[in-house]
């Protein structure tokens, strides 16, 4: 217990890079997702295939493994820039991390998207058609705004999951909180449940709150039919 | 039915030659003398050990030169594995009746406790905090933190105190990568392996990688125009044999079985046939501490 208290600033330093990493690979990877879902529905049959075969390659694919990809290949291919904002800098390994993280969970964001987009009556797409909008105009602003009610359950359970995920980025060079688990469990191993329970008890609060907002946001943009 | 019988025999044989002869010229570097039905006193772990004629010791498999598992070899290999196998000699227990395990930092502690392994033999260095939980004979080796850098850097780059605000990769967990942070100022980038800290070093994503000199020279041999090894050590890791707090008997034993070691020649052998590979002479003998607990 004295060991959580005497290094709290150093557990909050891991958490502070587990929540900015999760709070850039949320925004990155609901682009990427929304885009892609929006490329599933496409009438275009190319845009179709490419949105298929991404969410086929990334969803089955480990993170470990996408994370490999990117932290060990991308600054073999040059990508490797420590980027710094002032108060804080974004080592390259934060930022490959970041890309890793948004590349796998883009794919679920995806499906939880188009499935959303598939609970939209066709009626409404139809209706749309009929007083003149083309896909993009009728998915922009009659069948996504309806669809985002219906997947915020699922959406949030997918970050729920990439805020547990970025705990993987601890050997891939980002020092987060499951990294100071780990360095304080080495250090003090007389304390070593204590500390475990501890940061697990941080990614709880994280989740916690993701799901307050989900929920929040749910009754919020319920619509009573 | 007869033919599969008369197969899998065949293959069982084979199996057998070609394990034997891995043993021979594989982690076997050191020629250790098994014990001869040595006497314990009833009761005790070793007694215990030596009649089952088994032992499971607990060994990295990531560190070149101490535990090391070579991709597609059969057992490890290293300086740490050397002394495992003088340990399980000294129980009259040959290499047959070894099984290895790997352990990584974080789990040494709760392997022990649990009974996993009956040892650990896995640069563990020697803390006060660590001997209130888990029992550490030794030390049997003394070997001290160093800096590998980019040749281009070795000149910018010579003491730790130079890696302030600098990038420093090292292990998840390690106790060198946590001195790094708390008392040099480093920015921590940890990594699974040494070697992808290597690669990293390499392709210029992190300015230095630390930990203990002997692996540090390792890697260094193996690229000597990109990357050296700088400054002296900065840092004493004493390593010790870990097994379950409270053993004394087993305290005992070990402390009894290093200085063996140490004084028949076993010792400096296992060291030149692992970590003196790198052209390193073995260093002299480390004096054992009295006690293997605290608290």
């Amino acid at each position: 217990m004295q060991t959580f208290i005497d290094n709290f600033a150093t557990i909050w330093s891991g958490f502070a890079t587990t929540l900015w990493l999760l709070f850039f690979s949320a925004i990155l990877s609901t682009v990427m997702g929304t885009l892609l879902a929006s490329f599933r529905v496409s009438p275009i049959p190319t845009l179709r295939a490419v949105g298929t075969s991404y969410v086929n390659v990334f969803r089955n694919t480990p993170l470990v493994l996408i994370l490999a990809m990117t932290s060990g290949v991308m600054p073999i291919l040059g990508l490797k820039v420590d980027i710094d904002v002032g108060f804080r800098t974004f080592t390259s390994q934060f930022v490959l991390a970041t890309l890793g993280l948004s590349f796998y969970t883009a794919a679920f964001v995806c499906e939880a998207v188009r499935s959303g987009v598939n609970s939209v009556a066709l009626g409404q797409a139809e209706a749309a058609r009929a007083i003149g909008m083309g896909f993009t105009l009728s998915l922009r602003e009659v069948v996504l705004p309806q669809a985002f009610r219906a997947v915020i359950p699922p959406l949030t359970s997918t970050y729920i999951a990439l805020a547990k995920n970025t705990s993987v980025v601890a050997i891939f060079g980002v020092p987060d909180a499951a990294y100071y688990m780990r360095k304080l469990g080495n250090q003090y191993a007389s304390d070593l449940w204590f500390i475990f329970i501890g940061i697990a008890a941080g990614y709880v609060l994280i989740v916690m709150a993701i799901s307050l907002a989900g929920n929040l946001l749910e009754r919020r943009l319920v619509v009573l039919r | 039915m007869r033919l599969t019988k008369i197969t899998g025999t065949l293959a069982a044989v084979a199996l057998a030659a070609a394990l034997a002869g891995c043993g021979d010229d594989g982690g076997g570097g050191t020629d250790v003398k098994v014990a001869d039905n040595p006497e314990f006193e009833a009761g005790s772990t070793m007694a215990t050990l030596a009649d089952a004629g088994e032992i499971t010791i607990g060994v990295k498999y990531d560190q070149p030169g101490l535990g090391f598992l070579a991709p597609g070899a059969d057992a490890p290999e290293g300086f740490d594995v050397e002394m495992g196998r003088i340990v399980a000699a000294a129980l009259g227990i040959s290499d047959d009746g070894i099984t290895w395990k790997q352990t990584v930092s974080d789990n040494r502690e709760p392997f022990l406790k649990d009974g996993t392994v009956d040892l650990v033999v896995a640069s563990y260095s020697i803390t006060d905090d660590r001997r209130t939980e888990v029992g550490q004979a030794g030390p049997y080796y003394e070997t001290g933190q160093q800096l590998l850098v980019r040749t281009e850097d070795a000149d910018s780059i010579t003491t730790p105190e130079d890696t302030a605000g600098k990038k420093v990769c090292s292990v998840t967990g390690s106790t060198s990568l946590q001195r790094m942070e708390d008392e040099y100022g480093a920015s921590p980038v940890p990594y699974d392996t040494y070697s992808e800290c290597v690669d990293q070093l390499i392709n210029g994503t992190v300015d230095a990688v630390t930990t203990d000199g002997a692996i540090l020279l390792g890697y260094a041999a193996d690229h000597p125009d990109e990357i050296e090894v700088v400054g002296e050590p900065f840092s004493t890791e004493r390593y010790g044999i870990g097994f379950k707090h409270g053993d004394q008997a087993m305290c005992d034993f070990l402390k009894e079985t290093l200085q063996t070691s140490f004084d028949d020649g076993t010792w400096a052998e296992a060291f030149d046939t692992t970590l003196g590979e790198s052209g390193v002479d073995a260093p002299s003998t480390p004096t054992l501490d009295d006690a293997c607990f605290t608290g």
